[in-house]
């Protein structure tokens, strides 16, 4: 586009009182850019007056010095137009004020004693700004070269057949691919189901049957039974998909990256690259690399991970306590096996099970935590099971012993309805002991609500497994993609295939590929039916986006994409290791091939880059660089003392919010740091430090969101690699004769704007402590 | 049964509630390119979440998630944001619906720009029913300091001579006190309902001593006490004399799981006074912390390891058994608890500097029911028919549930709602 630029400055809500209007106008003026002022320019007339200069067409890349961005959004948007917004309001005026840095009298404003810390502030948002204009560019979406809007659902449990169903009935054609010989998954075996509504008080036949009947009834839903995913190539709307029977050895099986013990040698060394590369090979010899093109693959738009759970395997010492290699001393999903049969009977003689004890947490007295991977599913399975033994027999008796009951919300009126029924005990308590006695077994507890040592003899006894993700044997998706098969950094989730965020449960490391059900939390049929819904909302949602070329969530709708510049790649491949989401796949020198669709736009890419070859239109390497470039460093040339100068690259979506609370709390700190917002911390790049320093600046702190385990990045390691990366060039500027200090990283959350000054001025004391970068000047 | 080729997407749906729970509905609905109204009854969106400092397990702030959401909506001119506005009236049926929309005066209009001179100016003062009533603020507010849409509020109960002050003082004609209530019809297929919770009343609990002793305070109230925005800037104090509390006791289920309150689990309140704990172990390392529990419902990895962390500190100590009396110590303001060990059977007798009450959640249909066709259960939790369509609930106004969860729901029933659109589109 033709750029034609234009300034427009707000002198309301105290700008005008507090800046030099006239001095501020000669920034763009200077430039011979045009700058227009108005007492209240976000007003009806403000925004008129430059939309008609849009309209006249005598500007459509402009900078709005006035609040911040955040707010007024709505207002500044003018269709066709780069707007950049100079935070004068909220990052200058608001801040500082006149009381604290008095206005220079006439006679001070050119002398070299005197200078304007909050003027000096203002014209260097103002300058920076118009470089940014000046370097970015309007967006234009991606295409996809082919595209699909189908829908492909892993799993024929009761999770899959909801999504696919949901899908389905908004329009969707949708493929289930179940590995067994038929639909239904576990509750397809059960004898009678949890409640799933009002009024939770009763056991119902289990739902797996209406769904499959619904399932076969939609001529949009295919059905794949004995079928499995062999690989997943391409990006979402157009995803490439291997199919094939289980068990079955393909060229288009995907490769799987070496286990851990093999990346080392027989004396415990590290393999080199190509050494390892070899052993790759080797190891996945007859798998077809995951660049290669399957000609009979079939194309979908996006994934639903719904390939449930696996019941856990209880084995080993932990357990020997509860007698679990008794005949009678059986798991929930071994006895839900035999109440399904008929009757309850026990395993090692097929003598009825009248008295049967069910055992809820495996800590004896030292630990009140239920077995692993339960949930609150297995204290209500408890009380279903609890249920048939009275349903079979008369004189039938169930005892639960839990630690916690844990039926939370409405369920506790399934807790309620069970605890009317006679005949069924429940009771707090710790077993320390199950035997054989007789022609039974006993059951011992302690600290129970029926007395200190309760003790039981029972016909058969249950024990609570949990429900174990199929994620934690095997990735399932069988991702081509470089970073691996499967979806990142389950170990912190306990291999469940679940999200870190509170707000946004559907956010995976895998752009259009979604976990719902079992496979992300013990859930019960209630809410895997619940959680399935909201998995084929995400994965519509995300076909349409890639359809029109923006990003899905967190950036939802913007348009931009990586660009690469491959004339300069050195094939170092960082990028492609760095990118939270996989979206980079290398060939076999390195070079990276992007998926435009799998990118989430946070721009760790971009700052891992050594060579500074990649940008996207609207921010770029140099378009931030520029604007540090834009900030005035004064010297002794200038000032006999001139202040200190500092730049803050801030993460945009946490720090830079807190920035403006602390203008809005009128907190005042160190008016000598000029922030630049960047997309994530993840997209910093180290030019920007050397771009500071070299121009004589004193000091670079970074802030961003909190990392490790419960990290807050949005873009999972954005601030942990921007860390690592500062850290790295400290070390390299003490070659350089300066000090380490002079760059500094630090974490902050949304709410903690109350520390943010405090945060901000001990840095700039630091730094000045060390005194004024010794290349200033130069 | 077959659905023809995608129906082109159109059609436009109501969400009712602007929490956490709505705004994800409404989002998700609009990033699917539907037109949504999402009418919220306070002044600024973010609902319930907007109170607390930290969500559980994480510990992170919710308004860093509602900052994502905020920005979601500035980016998208699929929603339409109605603040202090409630559904009056709803005619039609599913897929067709007209939907009367009542806004009450803000006196504020859009020529507003957050300044904050009228504050400044403004004297009277009025309690701050964002921090449950602990301090009082201008008649001239923000809602609070994440407020969405950023734009002041003016409350009726100012006097005459500030309405002219502000009038004054505003630069930017933003003030308006002859505003009246608006009601506008909106064409709309389907609703959802997020209309959320409200902490259950405490002052019904008659034997806990809330209302009656300063030092009960509600767990939503502590909730503010700790958020840096709230009224004490953070710090967690005891009311009667602001002194920093050395014994804390935490009454679970207070009103939950009770024939006399609600019947049912709130779902939330075990991992809340769990994240409590650590708001009171981060400003005070020795302070005692008893909780007094039924079950600790902290079900899953997640909250089965928070919970683990917490047992490991010595000075949080877990009963089981129920808080049953509350008296107050003359002078010192010291409160007496009488609680039953269900395991021992003894009686405990303790004196604590603070009681917390883990009360529950009431969803808001439960104590205003909106007037519309909508089945509900005997809490006032909104029933989902998904075979008759047009109207769905989410979020907590379905059932009690955490944020994690109340998401889950809230997305699928965006989906739900789609489903009337597209039969007939």
């Amino acid at each position: 586009m033709d750029k034609k630029y234009g300034v427009y400055i707000c002198t309301g809500c105290g700008i005008g009182d507090t800046l030099d209007m006239e001095d501020l106008v000669y920034v763009p003026d200077e430039e011979g850019i045009n700058c227009t002022t108005h007492p209240f320019l976000c007003s009806k007339e403000g925004v008129a007056l430059i939309q008609k200069d849009v309209d006249d067409e005598k500007v459509n890349a402009m900078v709005i010095g006035a609040c911040s961005r955040r707010v007024n959004f709505d207002v500044f948007n003018f269709e066709g137009c780069i707007v950049e917004r100079a935070n004068l309001r909220e990052g200058v005026v608001w801040p500082h004020s006149r009381e604290k840095y008095p206005k220079l009298e006439k006679d001070q404003k050119d002398d070299e004693e005197h200078f304007d810390p909050i003027q000096m502030k203002a014209e260097d948002y103002i300058k920076m700004g118009m470089i940014r204009v000046e370097k970015v560019k309007l967006p234009e979406p991606y295409k996809t070269e082919s595209f699909s809007r189908k829908i492909l659902v892993l799993g024929g449990g009761v999770t899959g057949m909801s999504s696919a169903l949901d899908a389905a009935k908004a329009g969707y054609d949708v493929t289930i691919v179940e590995k067994t010989d038929k639909l239904g998954g576990y509750a397809a075996n059960m004898r009678s189901q949890m409640p799933v509504c009002e009024p939770f008080e009763t056991l119902r036949p289990s739902i797996a049957d209406d769904l499959i009947a619904e399932v076969e009834s939609f001529s949009n839903i295919d059905i794949k039974t004995t079928t499995e995913v062999a690989r997943i190539a391409g990006q979402p709307g157009e995803f490439l998909v291997t199919l094939k029977t289980p068990g079955e050895k393909i060229a288009f099986d995907v490769p799987f990256p070496l286990p851990e013990e093999m990346l080392v040698d027989e004396n415990g060394k590290d393999l080199t690259a190509e050494d390892a590369h070899a052993k790759f090979l080797e190891y996945n010899e007859g798998r077809e690399d995951i660049l290669k093109r399957d000609p009979d693959g079939e194309l979908y738009g996006a994934v639903i991970l719904a390939a449930g759970w696996r019941p856990d395997v209880l084995e080993g010492e932990k357990y020997e306590h509860l007698g679990i290699d008794l005949d009678d001393v059986v798991t929930n999903d071994e006895f839900e096996k035999i109440a399904a049969k008929g009757k309850i009977v026990r395993p090692s003689d097929g003598k009825e099970a009248k008295n049967v004890v069910f055992i809820q947490s495996p800590g004896k007295d030292e630990d009140d935590a239920d077995f692993e991977y339960t949930g609150s599913v297995t204290s209500q399975v408890a009380l279903k099971q609890a249920k048939y033994v009275r349903d079979d027999y008369q004189d039938g008796k169930a005892y639960i012993i839990y630690q916690h009951m844990r039926t939370p919300g409405l369920q506790e009126y399934f807790y309620k309805s069970m605890q009317q029924e006679d005949g069924i005990f429940m009771t707090k308590g710790a077993v320390t002991e199950v035997a054989p006695q007789g022609n039974g077994l006993s059951v011992t507890a302690t600290n129970t609500l029926l007395g200190e040592n309760l003790a039981i003899k029972a016909d058969m006894v249950v024990v609570a497994g949990g429900m174990v993700p199929v994620t934690k044997d095997d990735p399932v998706i069988n991702l081509a993609y470089r970073q691996g098969p499967g979806f990142r950094d389950n170990d912190i989730f306990g291999q469940y295939a679940d999200s870190n965020y509170i707000c946004f449960p559907y956010e995976t490391q895998r752009t259009g590929i979604y976990a719902a059900g079992a496979v992300r939390r013990a859930m019960t049929i209630e809410e895997s039916m619940e959680d399935a819904t909201g998995a084929a909302l995400k994965a519509i949602q995300c076909i349409e986006s890639s359809n029109k070329g923006i990003s899905v969530h967190p950036r939802s709708g913007d348009m931009t994409f990586p660009d690469f510049f491959f004339q300069r790649c050195t094939q170092c491949k960082r990028c492609t290791v760095e990118c939270p989401f996989g979206a980079l796949d290398d060939d076999e020198k390195g070079t990276p091939m992007a998926n435009p669709t799998r990118c989430r736009r946070c721009g760790t890419c971009m700052g891992a880059c050594p060579e500074r070859i990649i940008s996207f239109a609207d921010y770029t390497i140099d378009s931030i660089g520029s604007q540090v470039k834009a900030i005035g460093v004064p010297s002794e040339d200038d000032y006999d003392e001139p202040p200190f100068r500092f730049l803050a690259l801030i993460c945009e979506n946490d720090a830079f919010p807190a920035l403006d609370m602390v203008g809005m709390n009128r907190m005042d700190y160190s008016p000598n740091v000029r922030f630049i917002p960047i997309r994530c911390l993840g997209s910093f790049n180290v030019i920007w430090v050397k771009d500071a320093l070299a121009q004589g600046m004193d000091g670079v702190i970074l802030i961003g969101c909190k990392h490790g385990d419960d990290y807050q990045c949005h873009f999972i390691k954005g601030s942990e690699l921007a860390e690592t990366r500062i850290k790295k060039i400290g070390d390299a500027l003490s070659s350089l004769a300066l000090e380490k200090e002079r760059v500094a990283f630090t974490e902050i959350a949304i709410d903690e704007y109350d520390k943010l000054p405090e945060i901000v001025n001990a840095f700039a004391d630091e730094v000045e402590a060390l005194g004024p970068n010794p290349f200033k000047g130069f | 049964m077959t659905t023809d080729n995608l129906a082109p997407v159109s059609g436009s749906l109501m969400v009712v509630g602007g929490g956490i729970s709505g705004l994800t509905t409404a989002l998700e609905a609009a990033e699917m390119g539907y037109e949504v109204f999402l009418v919220e009854k306070e002044a600024s969106l973010g609902g319930r979440v907007s109170q607390l400092k930290h969500y559980f397990p994480k510990l992170c702030p919710p308004t860093c998630g509602l900052e994502i959401n905020y920005r979601r909506i500035k980016d998208n001119k699929n929603i339409k944001v109605f603040t202090m506005s409630e559904v009056q009236n709803v005619d039609g049926s599913a897929g067709d619906y007209t939907v009367t929309v009542k806004t009450a005066p803000r006196y504020v209009n859009e020529n507003c720009t957050a300044c904050g001179e009228c504050a400044k100016v403004c004297d009277t003062e009025i309690s701050n029913e964002f921090n449950f009533g602990m301090d009082r603020r201008k008649a001239a507010y923000l809602p609070h300091n994440m407020a969405f849409p950023m734009r002041y509020i003016m409350d009726p109960a100012m006097s005459t001579d500030d309405r002219d002050k502000i009038k004054d003082v505003c630069k930017y004609e933003a003030i308006d006190f002859d505003m009246e209530e608006k009601t506008l019809d909106l064409k709309v297929g389907a609703i959802v309902w997020n209309t959320g919770w409200t902490p259950y009343d405490a002052t019904k609990i008659d034997n806990l001593g809330f209302g009656r002793y300063q030092n009960v305070v509600t767990n939503m109230m502590l909730e503010r006490m700790a958020s840096s925005n709230g009224p004490t800037a953070g710090k967690i104090l005891r009311p009667s004399d602001d002194k920093e509390p050395e014994t804390i006791a935490f009454a679970q289920c207070a009103g939950s799981r009770d024939e006399n309150h609600l019947h049912y689990c709130s779902y939330i309140c075990c991992m809340a006074s769990l994240k409590h704990a650590t708001y009171l172990r981060a400003q005070y390392p020795d302070a005692k912390i008893y909780i007094y529990y039924i079950d600790l419902r902290t079900p899953g990895l997640k909250y089965e390891n928070f919970y683990a962390k917490l047992k490991e500190d010595e000075n949080i100590f877990f009963v089981k058994g129920k808080v049953a009396e509350v008296s107050e110590e003359e002078g010192s303001g010291n409160l007496n608890l009488v609680a039953e060990d269900t395991i021992s059977g003894e009686k405990i007798r303790q004196t604590v500097d603070m009681l917390i009450l883990a009360t529950g959640m009431q969803p808001n249909t439960a104590i205003d029911k909106p007037n519309v066709e909508l089945n509900y259960n005997e809490d006032g939790f909104i029933i989902n028919d998904f075979s008759k369509g047009g109207m769905f609930a989410a979020g907590c106004a379905n059932k009690p549930a955490d944020v994690v969860t109340s998401n889950q729901n809230a997305t699928g029933m965006a989906l739900k709602a789609i489903h009337t659109l597209v039969r007939r589109g």
